[in-house]
């Protein structure tokens, strides 16, 4: 009975109702939100969802067969070529973020405690490299790396060896140097973020409490700059597992990752169920390691107390 | 200097001649003094004055430039400030926020590897002393300012210091805690016996808690005295303005030696003071002064020795006391008189003429 009485409240009183709760703190966050909330619906959630879909399908020549299968993701996960290239994507992603971080975090630390009042000027310098393009700056490690370049001929020209040192370009190594370079900023700047942020008298009284410059780097420093240490690890390290540039250009044969033969999937090969169920794999795999990346950091807080 | 409440005699720090130039800036000139075992020490000053840059010396966090400082007999030069027998409440407290209370208070205690029971109760024992042996386990960021206050006190003092050095502790708390923590720290000092130095732009401040004050201007320090000296005989005239209100009227001299003034003034007639450390008798002249509560309203037939007669020209009152503005025909400028409520000085009409008694022990003379 309650809800016919409901029912038949005057219409103009119920406009009011709904133009309050369009001026509520909810409904004008609703409101601030539906936008973007639209935008990331169209271009992430729909394009994945496309992907999710297609992993479980099978390519029958020109056509696909949409009954469900789990099949491609036996092949993509048993599969030893899949396995050794996502592992081997693993690999790199996490030596290439785990050095970018070492070699950032003293750039960073530099600029912040001792930038002085030039700090704006280093953080510029430091994206000076980055106004060229992505593929201009690998092919120019091609051009440091290779067989008559710059390091070969350098070493030579010294008398360290007598003919060029053919395992720089084209190899694992290559594609974690290249990597490296191409990252440092996006390392640098988060830490640098972070370092900034701690109050200096904090060093001081640690200072005052008996530590030296060491101790208290461990026990005050690096923990207050471990969330900006975190963020710079998982910025790169989320990214280059799926980077396909760079092994093309400079990894050679034995510096493919996961991402080739993704993109080759989708491409000559034409088998996008295969393609997107190396793609959802690889994306499961890379948030369970930035999972992991994040409790190990958590855990080294806890042990620098 | 002598000082009557110095609590030992013995020496616990001594400055020499420190100056401290930033560039062409010098934010301490050739400053000496000698600070005693036992001793509630107040640097007082206006900001900029290099009260904090002394203290930072004194805590080995900057270098001077000349001079040096002592510490229990032992020089600091060179002396990095993590092994220096000092501790230091910062301003800010400079709690450690990725550390709660109890880790916060036993962080200078880690690198002594005492073992865990003496450590637990080191941390307890200085967390008493600050009344907040309850709060152990909570976070940095979960503790209001005054709480702040006390776990940088327990983890300066866990330490059992030779000195402890205080910036501004206090200057971050509201009227009523600050005052409470005032009483509370001036206790703690007794207790725990170790040299305090306190620097604060406060004048009640250093005044309620110190043995002695130095009141510093300009990098210099223009005298060191007990609380009650330095309120009421100021050899500057710097001093006495920055301490509290005071009337000036300028004198000549009209005899001196070492010891003494002989000062001929209009309005409070001849009076003989003290003479003040370093007083240069220039031109003949002097500055007088006399603390406006010093200056007593005469009643309808009262009478005094020492009287001077004017006019009431403005009227403050504050509640407790009543603040007159009295003209005397002889004197520049008007005199500033406070009088308690109790007889009704709020009530003395603006315009009226009143009778005001002094004591010419309350005149002092002081440099310009």
């Amino acid at each position: 009975m309650t809800a016919a009485v409901d029912h038949v409240m005057p219409a103009p009183r119920q406009r009011t109702v709904r133009r309050n709760w369009l001026r509520s703190e909810q409904g004008r966050g609703f409101t601030l939100l539906s936008l973007p909330f639209l935008y990331a619906l169209t271009f992430l959630v729909l394009p994945m969802l496309v992907v999710f879909a297609h992993s479980f399908w099978t390519q029958t020549y020109l056509t696909i067969d949409r009954s469900f299968t789990l099949e491609n993701y036996r092949i993509a996960l048993t599969e030893p070529i899949y396995r050794d290239l996502l592992l081997r994507s693993l690999f790199i992603s996490l030596t290439v973020s785990v050095a970018t971080v070492l070699f950032a975090y003293p750039i960073a630390y530099y600029i912040s405690f001792y930038g002085g009042r030039r700090k704006g000027l280093w953080l510029f310098l430091i994206t000076v490299p980055f106004w060229t393009g992505y593929l201009l700056r690998v092919m120019a490690w091609k051009v440091i790396l290779g067989y008559n370049g710059v390091l070969n001929t350098t070493l030579m020209g010294l008398g360290l060896t007598d003919k060029p040192v053919e395992s720089l370009l084209y190899s694992t190594n290559a594609v974690i140097l290249t990597l490296i370079h191409a990252w440092a900023v996006f390392a640098v700047l988060p830490v640098f973020v972070s370092l900034e942020k701690i109050d200096r008298s904090l060093i001081e009284a640690a200072t005052d409490l008996g530590d030296g410059p060491l101790r208290r780097f461990m026990r005050v420093t690096l923990p207050l700059s471990l969330p900006g240490v975190t963020g710079a690890l998982l910025i790169v390290m989320i990214p280059t597992v799926g980077d396909y540039v760079t092994p093309k250009l400079v990894g050679g044969t034995e510096g493919v990752m996961i991402a080739n033969a993704i993109q080759a999937q989708f491409g000559r090969a034409s088998n996008w169920p295969l393609g997107a169920a190396l793609t959802v794999s690889t994306m499961v795999i890379v948030t369970a390691m930035a999972g992991a990346a994040v409790v190990v950091m958590r855990g080294f807080v806890r042990a620098l107390r | 200097m002598p000082d009557p409440n110095a609590q030992t005699g013995k020496a616990m720090i001594e400055i020499s001649g420190v100056t401290r130039k930033f560039g062409a800036f010098t934010a301490l000139d050739r400053v000496s003094a000698t600070i005693n075992e036992g001793e509630f020490f107040s640097l007082l000053g206006p900001s900029g004055c290099g009260k904090t840059t002394l203290l930072r010396l004194i805590a080995g966090f900057d270098q001077p430039t000349e001079g040096g400082i002592t510490i229990d007999g032992q020089p600091m030069e060179g002396m990095p400030a993590n092994r220096r027998p000092t501790n230091m409440v910062f301003q800010s407290y400079a709690i450690f926020p990725h550390m709660n209370v109890q880790e916060n208070v036993a962080y200078g205690l880690k690198r002594m590897r005492l073992d865990k029971a003496e450590e637990k109760r080191r941390v307890e024992e200085a967390l008493t002393q600050v009344e907040l042996g309850h709060l152990g386990k909570r976070r940095a960021n979960e503790l209001s300012g005054g709480q702040r206050q006390r776990v940088a006190l327990a983890r300066a003092l866990v330490m059992r210091p030779k000195v402890l050095l205080l910036d501004e502790p206090l200057s971050a708390l509201d009227k009523k805690l600050r005052e409470q923590m005032q009483v509370e720290l001036r206790h703690l000092q007794k207790q725990v016996g170790i040299t305090f130095i306190l620097v604060t732009h406060d004048q009640y401040e250093a005044l309620a808690m110190s043995d002695r004050i130095a009141v510093m201007f300009d990098g210099q320090i223009a005298q060191v005295a007990t609380p009650k000296d330095i309120y009421q005989r100021p050899v500057t005239r710097q001093v006495a303005d920055f301490l509290g209100g005071m009337n000036f009227v300028s004198a000549e001299v009209a005899a001196e030696n070492g010891t003494s003034l002989t000062l001929k003034t209009r309005g409070f007639g001849q009076v003989k003071t003290e003479r003040p450390e370093g007083f240069v008798v220039n031109g003949g002249t002097a500055t007088l002064g006399i603390r406006p509560e010093r200056l007593r309203v005469l009643w309808d037939d009262d009478r005094s020795e020492n009287e001077i007669a004017g006019r009431v020209v403005d009227r403050h009152y504050f509640g407790e006391i009543t603040h007159l503005i009295v003209e005397i025909p002889d004197l520049e400028t008007p005199l500033s008189v406070i009088e308690t409520n109790d007889f009704g000085a709020d009530d003395i009409p603006v315009g009226s003429q009143i009778r005001l008694a002094f004591d010419p022990d309350a005149l002092v003379a002081l440099r310009d």
